[in-house]
């Protein structure tokens, strides 16, 4: 069969897949064509006349994909996984969707990304963060970067590399390589008074000495070098200072680049999401776009779904929020808590393959830090009971806290009680939730929402 | 008032399973009968301090291989400590170290420090999942013990030296001879994590206990409100059941 008719059968079945309801297409057709033709990634990527763009990090993919895709376009016309389906299968079904694009902006799961990397060839790669993640399904840190170095050994000089100076292990990778835009953050006001208790890579990744850090930003993130070998953070090019937060609506902050400085007001909290900003702006650059267009992107940009998303639910705001690993959770409470309010909350907790079957890291959550704001709060999802657990270890009062292992439940408890509301979920918790918040009328699916 | 302390071996270290989720319940059940509890971090090139219970977590391959070396140093001061009544809770990479030595596929031996007659063998695949063991300590009826796991390290006990518990879904210490983990007297090491100790109450008293009868204490301990802790077990257990 020529190329041709099999990317035809495999559209054939997005548009199965999509009135059946059965997901939107966002990994099925590309599944197919992968089956049907190995090498269908470097034929799809050869037809977007600007080639791709591809971000990967363990935390903040499909946010900072979506803050480049604000800047990009207009004027560009892209294609992308925005859905989150971000294996090989998911970025080929969206090159099938997206035959008119001009470029490909890909998210890639980190795991995956050596093989579907090497494959597209990308014009730039973001190398975001490397935090300790569902262990059970990834293994540990250093394999992950160990396939990244072996990746970045591979790829051809015409990529250029957008990496993440503050993560010793990521400033490990592709250290000599020509072209590569590093970023950081530069504003020691905004340091931790000290190293979280969850933080990775904390030893030196040449010679395991201990790191010195005159800035820690977030994990293992900041301004480190070690006192032993002298290996020290690569200066970043593009960084962000004078950071000020807003509250849990934005946070503003100075962008210097090469091409000059400008003040942006991101209409998202978090410093976590100030390093999404970051990569984003950086890998917008190194593709062309102006200082302007960069600034104007980044503040029109609205959030991903389940990344701080804002709803209208039982007669007040409920906001969405992913939490899948320590170091993700560990920001969403550190972004949380800086407003003292106590606050009725809704934590659900799955134990399915995409959240790790292994629960244990929400013991490396704070939420000890959060436990004195929560006035109310309901646990759901698979693992409700373990969750219900982990926060009366943290030192939520007992009858604080409620057992609803069934979602439509936990969600109709919420509604009665009414006002404002925080919904913390594991990445399928989120889209069973969203899944019947849709039902309910109260957002978009998922794959149309993020188109 | 009557107070345990902990010696916590390297927790910058060996802290991968949210090993400090072991620490909260023991301090949190000590805190909830009016028992005070101190944990001491032990790091490199610290002395062993006094303690009545040993805590040695699981670290990344990387981690563990920067202590490897430090922790031969505790390696008779901690055999003596075991003698003098005190516990020792090894959990993962730390249950490993407790042995004779950890074997690499290239026969390459990482040292441990010989506590217990058991060794380790890297296996050719990584023994992954929901896990839940019958545990009988002291004689006692029989316990359920729930949790997860996930080793590549095979590891065989001695000859007349008593598993943990026995595996009734799982992997355990080899996949092969039904055991899981090791107890020999006050000292415990166990594949299973989850964390360990907070949705398995009886044995975070048990080892409580353990602590205050080292002092001189009666071991027996008023019952706590369990009713989460045991549905987050239930739930396990049945989802180790699949």
């Amino acid at each position: 069969m020529l190329f041709e008719a099999k990317v035809g059968l495999a559209r054939a079945t997005a548009v199965t897949s999509r009135t059946t309801g059965r997901g939107g297409g966002t990994t099925l057709p590309g599944r197919l064509l992968l089956r049907l033709q190995a090498d269908a990634l470097q034929r799809l990527v050869e037809r977007l006349p600007k080639g791709a763009a591809v971000v990967s990090a363990t935390n903040g993919k499909t946010t900072t994909a979506k803050m480049a895709a604000s800047i990009l376009s207009p004027p560009l016309r892209l294609c992308r996984n925005a859905a989150g389906a971000n294996l090989a299968s998911g970025v080929a079904s969206a090159m099938l969707r997206g035959e008119d694009a001009d470029l490909g902006l890909f998210e890639v799961d980190e795991a995956a990304l050596p093989a579907v990397a090497e494959a597209l060839a990308p014009r730039a790669l973001v190398l975001g963060n490397l935090f300790r993640d569902q262990l059970d399904r990834y293994g540990e840190l250093e394999l992950i970067a160990t396939g990244w170095r072996d990746l970045v050994a591979r790829l051809g000089p015409a990529t250029t590399l957008v990496s993440n100076a503050d993560d010793p292990l990521v400033a490990s990778i592709g250290r000599d390589r020509e072209r590569h835009t590093w970023f950081g953050l530069d504003d020691p006001t905004a340091a931790l008074p000290e190293m979280q208790h969850a933080s990775d890579s904390k030893w030196c990744v040449r010679c395991g000495a201990r790191y010195a850090y005159t800035a820690v930003y977030l994990g293992h993130l900041g301004d480190w070098r070690c006192p032993a070998c002298g290996d020290a953070r690569p200066q970043p090019s593009v960084t962000a200072r004078e950071i000020q937060t807003d509250g849990l609506d934005a946070v503003g902050f100075r962008l210097c680049t090469p091409a000059g400085d400008v003040a942006v007001r991101l209409p998202l909290p978090g410093v976590y999401n100030v390093y999404n900003a970051l990569a984003a702006a950086a890998l917008a650059l190194e593709l062309g776009a102006g200082l302007e267009q960069v600034r104007a992107g980044l503040e029109r940009f609205s959030a991903a779904f389940g990344r701080f998303e804002r709803i209208d639910f039982g007669g007040g705001e409920a906001v969405l929020l992913l939490v899948k690993n320590p170091a993700g959770g560990n920001e969403v409470i550190r972004t949380l808590a800086a407003d003292e309010a106590p606050k009725r909350m809704l934590i659900a907790l799955n134990d399915r393959i995409a959240d790790g079957r292994d629960v244990s890291w929400i013991w490396d959550v704070d939420f000890e830090r959060l436990a004195p704001q929560i006035g109310s709060v309901i646990c759901c999802g698979t693992r409700a009971a373990e969750m219900a657990m982990r926060l009366k270890y943290a030192g939520v009062a007992l009858d604080r806290i409620e057992v609803r292992t069934d979602m439509d439940e936990a969600l109709d408890r919420l509604a009665a009680a009414g006002g404002s509301s925080y919904l913390l979920a594991t990445y399928t918790a989120m889209l069973d939730l969203r899944g019947r918040l849709e039902q309910r009328g109260l957002v978009l699916p998922f794959w149309q929402e993020a188109a | 008032m009557t107070r345990i302390t902990v010696g916590h071996l390297y927790p910058e270290h060996l802290n991968i399973y949210a090993d400090r989720g072991n620490i909260a319940a023991l301090e949190r059940r000590c805190a909830w009968r009016g028992i005070g509890f101190e944990a001491i971090a032990i790091g490199p090139g610290d002395a062993l301090p006094d303690a009545d219970l040993y805590y040695l977590g699981g670290g990344q391959d990387r981690d563990q291989l920067l202590i490897a070396d430090d922790i031969a140093r505790h390696a008779e001061p901690l055999r003596a400590a075991v003698d003098g009544g005190a516990g020792v809770l090894a959990v993962c990479g730390g249950y490993q170290l407790l042995g004779h030595y950890y074997r690499g596929h290239q026969g390459d031996e990482m040292r441990g420090i010989g506590l217990v007659d058991l060794v380790t063998e890297a296996g050719s695949r990584r023994m992954i999942g929901n896990i839940m063991l019958d545990c009988r300590l002291d004689g006692a009826a029989a316990q359920r013990l729930v949790g997860f796991e996930n080793h590549a390290g095979r590891t065989f006990l001695g000859e007349g030296v008593q598993p943990l518990g026995q595996v009734v879904h799982g992997h355990g210490n080899n996949g092969e001879d039904g055991g899981e983990g090791v107890q020999q007297g006050s000292v415990i090491g166990t594949y299973v994590h989850g964390p360990l100790l907070p949705k398995n109450p009886w044995l975070s008293d048990w080892l409580i206990g353990r602590a205050l009868e080292r002092q001189g204490q009666n071991r027996q301990l008023p019952p706590l409100d369990d009713r989460l802790e045991l549905e987050a077990q239930r739930v396990a257990a049945a989802i180790a059941a699949r």
